[in-house]
Formats: C-alpha cells, sequence, structure tokens
C-alpha cells in the first residue's frame, strides 16, 4: 500500500462544558515525521490523542488527514491508525489470539496468524497466545496493546504513555518501534517520560 | 413581548375562563362537569405541541451541535411534562364523569399515558448524565427514537382494539356538533392557551439566552 | 457489504464471549424462569383466562429481555473496550452485530421459556404458527429497540433502571400487539385473523430498525 500521508492541525480546542482543556493548537505532521505531546497530568494530553484518533470532536478548529493530497473523510480515519493507551483494553475473557483474530478480521488483515505469532515474539509474549487476557499482568497488557497497534501496519502510530507498565526490555523492545515508524511513517507520542519526549522530532506542550 | 401583549394574553385568558364558567352552556348529561373540555383539550393539544417542538429541537441540535438548541429542547418538554400532567389529570376527572370509572384504557387515555412516561424517561436521562455534550446528544437521540414510536400508539394500536373490543368506547373529542357559545368558548381557549405557551417558552428561551451569555463571560 | 461482513464478525465475537462467560443467557433465564415459578405458584389451581395467560408470557419476556439485552452495551463502556471497537469498526456495523446478538439471546430465551411457559401454565393455542409468527416479529422489533437503547443508557450511570424505564414506554407497541396477537392464536389458527397485529409489528420492527440505523451514529460517537 502506497500511502503518503498528512495531518494538518488548525486552531483546534476542546471545551468540556465550561471546562476548557486547550485551544488554538496548531501542527503538521508529515511521512517520516514524529510528534511528541507533553504536558502534566491531566492537562489535555490524553484529550489531544482521543481527538486525533477522531474518537472524540474538537470543539474549535479541526483535525484533517490527507493521503496523496485528497482528504480522508473523518469517518476513514480509524482504519488508518494504531493506538496504544492506559484508557483502551482488550477482551479479558478471550484469548490474545482470540482477540488479535478478530481484529484481523475486523480490519482485513492477510495471514493474520502469522503476523500475530510474529509480533506476539517481538513483544515478548510467544507462548502466552493461548491465555486468556485477564491471566495478563499490566505489563503483559501493554505489550498485547502493542501486538493490537501494530497488526495492521498502521501509516499513523499514536501512543499514549508508551513505556508504562513496561520493564526495560519492553521499553527498548517500544523504542526500536517508534524508531521504526517515525522512519517513513507518522509517530505521534503523549508523555510525561523525559526518556520518551526526545523520539518526538516536533513537540507540543498542553496545558495551562 | 411588550407589556401591553402581555396583558392583553392574560385578559385573553381571564376572559375565556369567565365564559368557561359562567357563559357557555351545558351539555346534558355531564352538566358543570362539561366545563372541563375548555381546559382538558387545549392542555392535551399543548402537550402533543411541545413534544413536537421538542422533537424539532432536538433535529436542529444533532445538525449544529450549538447547545442552546439542546436547552430549547428540554423547556418545549418541560413546559410538555406540565401540561401532559394536567391532561392526564382533567381528563381522568371525565373519565370519571363520563363513564364511571377514573382509568379505563381507552386508546386516547393510554396515548397520554404513554407521552407521560416518555416525558419523564427524557428526566430521567437527562439527570443521569453528568457531561452537558453527551447528555444533551443521547436526550436528542432518545426524543426522536420516542417520537417515532408514537404514531403507533396514536394511530394504530386503536384499529387493534376496534377490532378487539365491539362495543364502543365514545370518544369525547368526537362530539363535532357543539353549540356555537360552546363553539366559541372552546375555540378562544384553545387559541389563547396556545398563545400562553408561545409565551412562557419565549421567557424560557430568554431565559437561556442571558445562562449561555453569563458562560460565556465567565470563560 | 464490508459494512455487514463486519457486523458479523463482530456478532461472532460477542457470541465467543458469551460463551465464555454465560453472563447474559443466565441472567434473563434466570429471570424468566423465577417469574414463572412465581407466577404459577401464585395462580396455583385457580384457571387463569387465556387472556392473563397471553399478558404474562409477554411481561415475563418484556422483563426478562430488560434483565439481560443492556449487556452487550454495558459490558462494552464497562471495561473499556468500547474505544477499541471504535478503531476497528463503522458505527452502522456495531449496531448491526450487536442488534443480531440480542435477537437470538431474545430467541433462545424464548425457545426455552415457551415449552415451560405451556406445560407450567396450562397453555394451549389453536394456532401456534400464528403465535410463533408473532413472537417472532415482535422478537425483531423488541430487539432492535432494547439494543438502541442499550447504547444510549451505556454512556449514562445508574444503567439498571434507567433501561426499563427508557425501554417501556418505545416497546409498548410491541407489547400491546404482541399479547393481542397471542390471544388471538388462543381460539385461531389463521393468519388473517391476526392480521392487524402481524401487520403492526412488522410495521414497528421496519420504523424502529431504520430510526436506529439513522440515529446510532449520534449516540456512539462523541
Amino acid at each position: 500500500m502506497k500511502y503518503d500521508m498528512q495531518i494538518i492541525v488548525r486552531s483546534l480546542g476542546k471545551n468540556f462544558g465550561a471546562q476548557k482543556v486547550f485551544k488554538n493548537l496548531n501542527f503538521e505532521l508529515s511521512d517520516g515525521q514524529s510528534l511528541a505531546i507533553t504536558g502534566p497530568n491531566g492537562s489535555g494530553k490524553t484529550t489531544l490523542v482521543r481527538i486525533l484518533c477522531t474518537l472524540i470532536r474538537p470543539s474549535e478548529g479541526a483535525v484533517q488527514y490527507y493521503d496523496n493530497g485528497s482528504v480522508i473523510k473523518l469517518e476513514d480515519v480509524y482504519s488508518y491508525i494504531g493506538l496504544v493507551g492506559p484508557y483502551l483494553e482488550l477482551y479479558e475473557e478471550l484469548t490474545a489470539l482470540e482477540n488479535l483474530r478478530f481484529f484481523a478480521r475486523m480490519r482485513g488483515i492477510k495471514d493474520a496468524f502469522n503476523r500475530s505469532m510474529n509480533l506476539l515474539q517481538r513483544l515478548g509474549l510467544d507462548g502466552r497466545g493461548d491465555d486468556p487476557v485477564k491471566n495478563y499482568s499490566s505489563g503483559m497488557r501493554q505489550r498485547l496493546k502493542y501486538v493490537f497497534a501494530l497488526l495492521h501496519e498502521p501509516h499513523v502510530l499514536i501512543l499514549d504513555e508508551p513505556t508504562s507498565n513496561l520493564d526495560v526490555q519492553g521499553v527498548n523492545t517500544v523504542y526500536g518501534i517508534m524508531t521504526e515508524q517515525k522512519k517513513d511513517k507518522i509517530l505521534i507520542l503523549a508523555t510525561n517520560d523525559q526518556a520518551d519526549v526526545k523520539y518526538g522530532d516536533q513537540q507540543i506542550a498542553v496545558g495551562p | 413581548m411588550t407589556k401591553i401583549w402581555q396583558f392583553a394574553l392574560f385578559l385573553w385568558l381571564t376572559v375565556v375562563i369567565i365564559l368557561a364558567f359562567l357563559w357557555a352552556p351545558l351539555a346534558e348529561g355531564l352538566g358543570e362537569y362539561t366545563r372541563i373540555i375548555y381546559f382538558h383539550v387545549p392542555a392535551a393539544w399543548l402537550t402533543v405541541l411541545s413534544f413536537l417542538l421538542g422533537a424539532i429541537y432536538s433535529i436542529i441540535y444533532i445538525k449544529k451541535r450549538e447547545i442552546k438548541f439542546d436547552l430549547y429542547a428540554e423547556s418545549a418538554s418541560q413546559i410538555g411534562l406540565v401540561f401532559c400532567l394536567l391532561a392526564t389529570v382533567t381528563g381522568s376527572i371525565w373519565a370519571k364523569v363520563s363513564w364511571g370509572s377514573f382509568w379505563n384504557w381507552d386508546p386516547r387515555e393510554t396515548s397520554i399515558f404513554i407521552l407521560l412516561l416518555i416525558y419523564a424517561a427524557y428526566f430521567a436521562l437527562r439527570s443521569a448524565i453528568e457531561q452537558e455534550e453527551r447528555k444533551a446528544a443521547l436526550a436528542a437521540v432518545y426524543s426522536l427514537f420516542a417520537f417515532v414510536s408514537v404514531p403507533f400508539f396514536v394511530f394504530i394500536v386503536p384499529r387493534i382494539y376496534s377490532s378487539l373490543h365491539p362495543d364502543p368506547i365514545v370518544n369525547p373529542e368526537g362530539r363535532i356538533n357543539m353549540d356555537s357559545k360552546m363553539l366559541t368558548t372552546f375555540i378562544s381557549s384553545l387559541f389563547g392557551f396556545t398563545l400562553f405557551f408561545i409565551w412562557i417558552f419565549k421567557r424560557k428561551i430568554d431565559l437561556i439566552g442571558l445562562k449561555l451569555n453569563l458562560k460565556k463571560m465567565e470563560l | 457489504m464490508q459494512l455487514v461482513l463486519k457486523a458479523w464478525f463482530i456478532f461472532q465475537k460477542d457470541l465467543k464471549q458469551e460463551f465464555k462467560t454465560r453472563y447474559s443467557i443466565n441472567a434473563i433465564l434466570l429471570f424468566a424462569i423465577v417469574t414463572l415459578v412465581t407466577v404459577s405458584f401464585s395462580i396455583g389451581t385457580f384457571a387463569a383466562s387465556a387472556e392473563i395467560k397471553s399478558s404474562l408470557l409477554w411481561i415475563i419476556l418484556f422483563f426478562a429481555a430488560m434483565s439481560g439485552l443492556a449487556h452487550i452495551f454495558v459490558r462494552e463502556e464497562e471495561k473499556h473496550t468500547a474505544d477499541t471497537l471504535k478503531l476497528v469498526a463503522q458505527p452502522m456495523s456495531i449496531f448491526l452485530g450487536k442488534f443480531l446478538f440480542n435477537f437470538i439471546l431474545l430467541i433462545v430465551l424464548e425457545i426455552i421459556t415457551l415449552p415451560l411457559f405451556f406445560a407450567v401454565m396450562n397453555f394451549s393455542v389453536e394456532g401456534v404458527t400464528v403465535l410463533l409468527s408473532v413472537l417472532l416479529i415482535g422478537s425483531i422489533g423488541l430487539s432492535a429497540g432494547a439494543t438502541m437503547i442499550a447504547a444510549i443508557i451505556a454512556k449514562a450511570s445508574a444503567k439498571g433502571a434507567l433501561f426499563t424505564v427508557l425501554s417501556f414506554p418505545i416497546l409498548l407497541p410491541v407489547l400491546i400487539a404482541g399479547i393481542s396477537g397471542t390471544k388471538i392464536a388462543v381460539y385461531e389458527s389463521t393468519f388473517k385473523a391476526a392480521g392487524a397485529e402481524l401487520q403492526m409489528l412488522f410495521a414497528y420492527a421496519v420504523v424502529v430498525i431504520t430510526a436506529a440505523l439513522l440515529l446510532f451514529d449520534f449516540v456512539w460517537k462523541e
């Protein structure tokens, strides 16, 4: 699949009722670029992430996704995105492989089984594919979220708190993933961790 | 609304009440209870009008996403709820007098009761959601979803009941031949109460406008 | 038809979860059986009329539905998988998939409850096919409406009571026509006899599904 993507954010603002979360955010991202969103806890990083994923609507301004110069309809954006975040969970009662099989079918991924096994191995979860997710530790769940996010080779990878719950090995794997993504695709991360922030060529601070 | 119009409206309604109690003749069999018709029917009519208005503003909110439209829909529903209660109670009194019992589950009675349930459900939903935008969106959807099910009560259920119950349940409003004095009073009441509704609704809209302006200044 | 295919996958996923936890089916089955037993016990040897038995059947089905049909959305919200689902599917597929699940759930409930009801309540009908048609078409409308309301209340607090409060006025036409159709089936075996009821149930199903498909987007998306 040949993509040439761009994300353009103009005058983006979000209020929840009377509470203003942020306003007038502007940035642009193209292939091979990455963005780090920083800010104290509760500052609206997650809100911004969710707007970028089209999970919620902005109050003002707009996010536009482009592929080869033409606008991608907002309701179709989800198919280009892979998201990892603390508020995103997988189906506990199902096994990891059952979860992945479902997502693969939904995404129309060919050769899903092999891809799943490879990713599980890469994230250090091989052999655990047939365990129900509810038996996973929080570290394992975080890794599994990466498998879910990477399954369809997303052109835009968005990571909210990329290294939370991970041990040293996990953190290194994630750094590898981030490096790979920002080479020729788009990477967005939201974090407070100083070590993670440098994976964003651009930085944007959210908060009062 | 200038003071003059306001005064005129109140004068009109006062005259209507006087006409209803002193001038209009009584129908046979009902005696003094005839007078209910001048208040019950307008109340029922306003309930329906409010319901319609609520649905319209719900659609507008969904299209435009401006919170004021949701608040208009809420206002219309508040007024609707009050008149629905009035209509149900007055209708029940009338039923007792005409047919002997307070509640018969005749199609009209059932319809007004369903509307009451829908209004109550609407407000229950609103109070169960904290976040303003979410509350507005979900309330609007419920409002519209309820709206499409109402025609089933008003038009279709009576067909089923007529096929089941052969004995004619006389619909009070079926009496078209009204004495001219009764008709005058009736139409005047209907007209007056509709204006009353418009007046209350406009006051509520003005209030909403003020509240929203205040919020904007605080931001 | 990508949309429908995805809906089918979602249905299968929900089915798999249900097999593993048996949460919804247990809830509604238990409710139905407890209610049936209570009703039968309290009526005892008293011969209830066909009218009353018809009403009781639908009361049991309706309230059993109320105790289990919201789970399909409430669970997604409570377990934080709603966003995950949003990232892999459009709203339409999600609604269709979950509507199908609730419909099947309701049918399974009826398959189990109906024979029990016939036996325990000494209920017999002339027009079995009429009764089954009324139940089938009624279930389509009932599950469609309930699925939509479930999506609405999943995002509110106090979900349990709210689900019934919101559903009742909307689903009432199904109850009315369903009970009426059931009563007719007791005495008649032709479809014509229950024609008005069947037509209304069908019209209702069409209207509710259409309205749900149009409005679901606004419930599901923030």
